[in-house]
Parts: C-alpha cells; sequence; structure tokens
C-alpha cells in the first residue's frame, strides 16, 4: 500500500486515508485566455512514467491539501511538501536527482 | 493458410497433428511500408485487419513491443456490451457487438462468443432513473436492452441476494445480447487472419522514436531498426502519451492501473454478467468455472500493472454483499493492467498534428468489448485520411471545443 507523509500532520498516511487529487504545479488559466490555453489547463496532462508530482488530499486526517513527488514507473516516494508553492522544492529536487541521476526539473 | 474446421479436425486426427501451420508467420521488418500500426493488442490488430478486408490496404506491419495480445487484451474481465447512454459511444460500441456476433465465423476462429446476457443492478432510486433512462436511449439508437424488475433479476441471477441490507436489488438494466468472448483469441484470430492477408506481425520490437519531415511521419524507430511508412497508426493504450509524445504532440490521457481477479473454479452457478456500479464490482463465471471479478482503478497515476490492494477489497467486499455464497472462495490470480483514461471517459479514434499519423486510444476501462468496432472505425480514419461516421465524434480536438461524450457522468463509474 502506498504510503504518503502528510507534511502537516508530520504522520505516514496510508492510501486508505488519502484522496488523490491529479497533477501538481498546473498552471492555471481563466477568462480571456485562449482556448489552447484553457485545454492544456483542463485537460492536457503531463503523464510522465517516471517522477511525477502530484496533488494529495489527508482526507481522513487534517483535510489539507500536499503535494507528492513520486515515481509512476517503481511506485518510490521521492517526499512530500505543502502545497503553498508554485514548483517542487530545492530539497525535494535534490532527492528526486541523488535517485535518478539523469533526471532535471522542466 | 489451411482453413480450421470439423474436417480438419479428423484430418489431423488421422495423421499425429502433423499438419497444422503456425497461426501466424514470424515476421521480420521490411524497410517500407504502406501502413504501421504500433501495437498488437485487440485494437491494433483489428484495425489492421480492417485495413486490409474493408480497404484492401495490406503491405501492413503491426509491431509490438511485448508479446502479441499481452496488455490489456489479455488482462481484461472480457465483458462485452453496448447499453451507452450517449449516441456517438452507443453506434461505436454497437456496431463491435454486433461484429463480435460473426467473428468466429468471419475470422475462421473461435472466438468463444458468448452471449449470454448481462445485468447492471440498480441499488439506488438514483440508479432506477439513470438506467430507465438509458433504456429509452438505447431504444432510440437501436440498442436492444431491457428494463427488469427485481424478480426477474432473481430469476436470472439465483445466487443474488435482493434484499440488502444495505442496497437492495430494485430492478436492472438487461442486454440479452450482452456477454463475453475469449479475449486471447481475439487477439489470436485478428492476427492469423492478418497474417493471412500477407500483412507482417512483429513481436518485441520496441519503437523508440518516430521520425518525421515536414509535418508527416517517415517511419518509425525501432529495437529491430527503422521502418518506414506511408501512414502511422498508434494503438498503444497505457502507453500512449509516451509513443505520442516521440511524435512530438500531447494527449489528454493519464494512464492509471485497473485490477481484476479470479477465484477458484467452482460448479456452474452464474450463466450472466452482473455489474453493480453502486456498490462497485461486477462478475462472471469462464467457462473453468472461474469467478472472474473486476472494480474500480486506482486513483492516482501508475505504470507497474500492479494496483493496491485495497481496491481488491473493496471490490470483493461489495460483490460479498451482492452474492453471499462467494465469501468463502479463495482467490487464484490477481493482476492489474495500464489502462489509458481520457477527461470525458471515452475514446481518442483521431487524426493528429502529424498529417499521416492517427491515434486509437483512451479507451480506459472499457477496451475489450470494442474492440471490432475501434479496429473497423480506426481502419477508416487510416485509410481515408478523414474520420467516418462511427469515429466523427471521437477526435482529440472535442476537448478544446467541448464537445465531451460523457459517459464519465452517464455512468456514474469507470466503464
Amino acid at each position: 500500500m502506498l504510503l504518503l507523509e502528510c507534511p502537516y500532520c508530520g504522520i505516514a498516511a496510508e492510501e486508505t486515508e488519502l484522496a488523490p487529487g491529479g497533477e501538481a504545479h498546473l498552471k492555471r488559466f481563466g477568462p480571456k485566455s485562449s482556448d489552447d490555453e484553457f485545454e492544456s489547463y483542463m485537460f492536457a496532462r503531463k503523464n510522465p512514467k517516471g517522477v511525477h508530482f502530484e496533488r494529495w488530499r489527508h482526507a481522513y486526517g487534517c483535510g489539507k491539501w500536499f503535494l507528492a513527488a513520486r515515481c509512476t514507473a517503481t511506485l518510490e516516494v521521492f517526499g512530500t511538501y505543502p502545497a503553498q508553492v508554485g514548483a517542487p522544492p530545492p530539497e525535494i529536487v535534490a532527492k528526486i536527482k541523488a535517485r535518478r541521476p539523469g533526471w532535471s526539473p522542466e | 493458410m489451411t482453413r480450421y474446421s470439423a474436417f480438419a479436425i479428423a484430418r489431423e486426427a488421422l495423421r499425429n497433428h502433423q499438419g497444422w501451420q503456425r497461426a501466424w508467420a514470424r515476421a521480420t521488418p521490411k524497410a517500407q511500408y504502406d501502413a504501421v500500426i504500433v501495437g498488437a493488442g485487440g485494437h491494433g490488430l483489428a484495425t489492421a485487419y480492417y485495413l486490409g478486408r474493408n480497404h484492401g490496404i495490406t503491405n501492413v506491419a503491426v509491431i509490438e513491443k511485448g508479446w502479441l495480445g499481452g496488455g490489456n487484451t489479455g488482462r481484461n474481465t472480457t465483458i462485452i456490451r453496448s447499453n451507452y447512454l450517449q449516441d456517438p459511444s452507443a453506434a461505436l460500441y454497437e456496431k463491435a457487438r454486433s461484429l463480435y456476433e460473426t467473428l468466429s465465423q468471419e475470422l475462421n476462429y473461435n472466438v468463444m462468443f458468448s452471449p449470454r446476457g448481462l445485468l447492471m443492478l440498480a441499488q439506488t432510486q438514483h440508479e432506477v432513473r439513470g438506467y430507465l433512462r438509458t433504456v429509452h436511449a438505447n431504444m432510440l439508437q437501436g440498442v436492444q436492452t431491457e428494463w427488469i424488475g427485481p424478480d426477474r433479476v432473481k430469476d436470472l441471477v439465483p445466487i443474488i441476494n435482493i434484499d440488502g441490507p444495505r442496497y437492495p436489488v430494485l430492478g436492472a438494466l438487461y442486454q440479452a445480447r450482452g456477454g463475453t468472448a475469449r479475449h486471447d483469441a481475439v487477439a489470436w484470430g485478428y492476427a492469423r487472419a492478418c497474417s493471412a492477408m500477407g500483412m507482417d506481425i512483429i513481436q518485441q520490437c520496441e519503437v523508440t522514436g518516430v521520425r518525421s519531415d515536414a509535418g508527416r511521419v517517415t517511419g518509425v524507430e525501432t529495437t529491430k531498426g527503422f521502418i518506414g511508412t506511408k501512414k502511422l497508426g498508434i494503438v498503444v493504450a497505457g502507453h500512449s502519451g509516451q509513443v505520442a509524445g516521440m511524435a512530438g504532440f500531447r494527449l489528454p490521457v493519464e494512464a492509471v492501473a485497473l485490477q481484476a481477479l479470479v477465484s477458484e473454479p467452482i460448479k456452474p452457478c452464474m450463466d450472466v454478467v452482473v455489474m453493480a456500479n453502486t456498490v462497485h464490482g461486477y462478475m462472471s463465471q469462464s467457462d473453468k468455472g472461474e469467478m472472474v471479478i473486476g472494480g474500480g482503478t486506482d486513483g492516482f497515476n501508475n505504470f507497474t500493472q500492479r494496483g493496491s490492494f485495497h481496491h481488491i477489497e473493496e471490490t470483493l467486499r461489495a460483490l460479498i454483499e451482492t452474492f453471499p455464497m462467494i465469501s468463502r472462495l479463495k482467490m487464484l490470480r490477481q493482476w492489474g493492467g495500464i489502462v489509458d483514461m481520457t477527461g470525458d471517459r471515452s475514446p481518442i479514434i483521431s487524426k493528429t498534428p502529424l498529417g499521416n499519423c492517427f491515434i486509437n486510444c483512451g479507451w480506459g476501462t472499457g477496451g475489450f468489448k470494442a474492440i471490432p468496432g475501434s479496429g473497423w472505425a480506426m481502419a477508416e480514419l487510416m485509410a481515408k485520411g478523414e474520420p467516418g461516421p462511427l469515429a466523427a465524434d471521437f477526435g482529440m480536438e472535442r476537448f478544446r471545443e467541448g464537445r465531451f461524450i460523457d459517459e464519465s457522468v452517464a455512468a456514474g463509474v469507470a466503464h
């Protein structure tokens, strides 16, 4: 079972305690944006086979949203971090680079 | 290629079965084809077959990174139905279902299509209304379904628990000509028929790159070298995003795991397919006697072909409530497949930014039932360069234009 540490509660939560929320760090587009921009926000997803940043909610715990870095090819978890950021924090990027030498953030 | 028949079995019995030929030829790639299909699962092979049968294009290669039918074609619960709400879906899935009716005769290969009947249980008032609406829609679409009450459900499925306690069965959406087929045989039958038309089926040949020039594909780089082609069809389910990435475009698709499992074999106890979408589980009995069980997808992106245990637990909990007699069955095998989910849970059969490259993906959790219809529509798209009536609404531009085929809302669950 997938275990993710909630960065707010500090506990390792089991998957049954969590609700998945899809890709993280999406750029939002709203009114006055073009159709292509809105499509990319609504539907286009990176869907990588490898390092993936995603949103999770500690649904049966504190109820807060947080973000996780995870590998979709091996199910390895690199770490979790609070959701109030626009990009993965440096310590998470460093952890991923240590495990995936060829990888670089976009 | 010799035809399979009762006479052939008798003839071979008299000569120690020395005369059987390989079902499909082992091929090495040629330098150039009229069409290359990436992915030798059911959908890819059906596309190749109908390219030859309906459009006379037989200089075709189907290339596969693993083995034939080894992806989701070999990992589903073999259910066939066409009781969809939206018109484009009903037309496409009913085309597929009707092709399944005569597929064994057409391919000269027994795909064991068994139109044993399929029930979708209604266990809430909301579901009753939803399925009545579907029945009415199906009448207009020419898809034969009917609404049946709890007594008829109990009649068709004696092992079912009608009375709850959580969710009593209030009736069901019944498709008498829905059922199951032998999943591997569908892939094998199409492969044999393609090979008989002179097509090359190349296994263990992974695509590593797509070569293009001035907005048109010229061929694919593979682990067996470069293969040139005039047209390219990408039919790779879970890895659609990866192959599309090689071709330089993005898809509105995410890959998640869907699991299924089978029990130990028991005596025949249920001769229909039952789906319970409120509690979320579905079950049928295979010819070997195993109860074939499926449920919902995992919630997170995953390429590992294995899923979370608690989803199996939820599925079985739901089915034990619906079928109390299975509570002591042992489960024999469990497996997962990587399904490609689109935003509206409907497939994509579409042109792409590259002029001679076409994609067929996004079948999500319901691809097996659609194989013949999907191949039919995709072959038409590849042969003519424009979608025919079956595929017209399934272009991927629908997400930009807001023309969803919203079966996720119609079904209330993955389907």
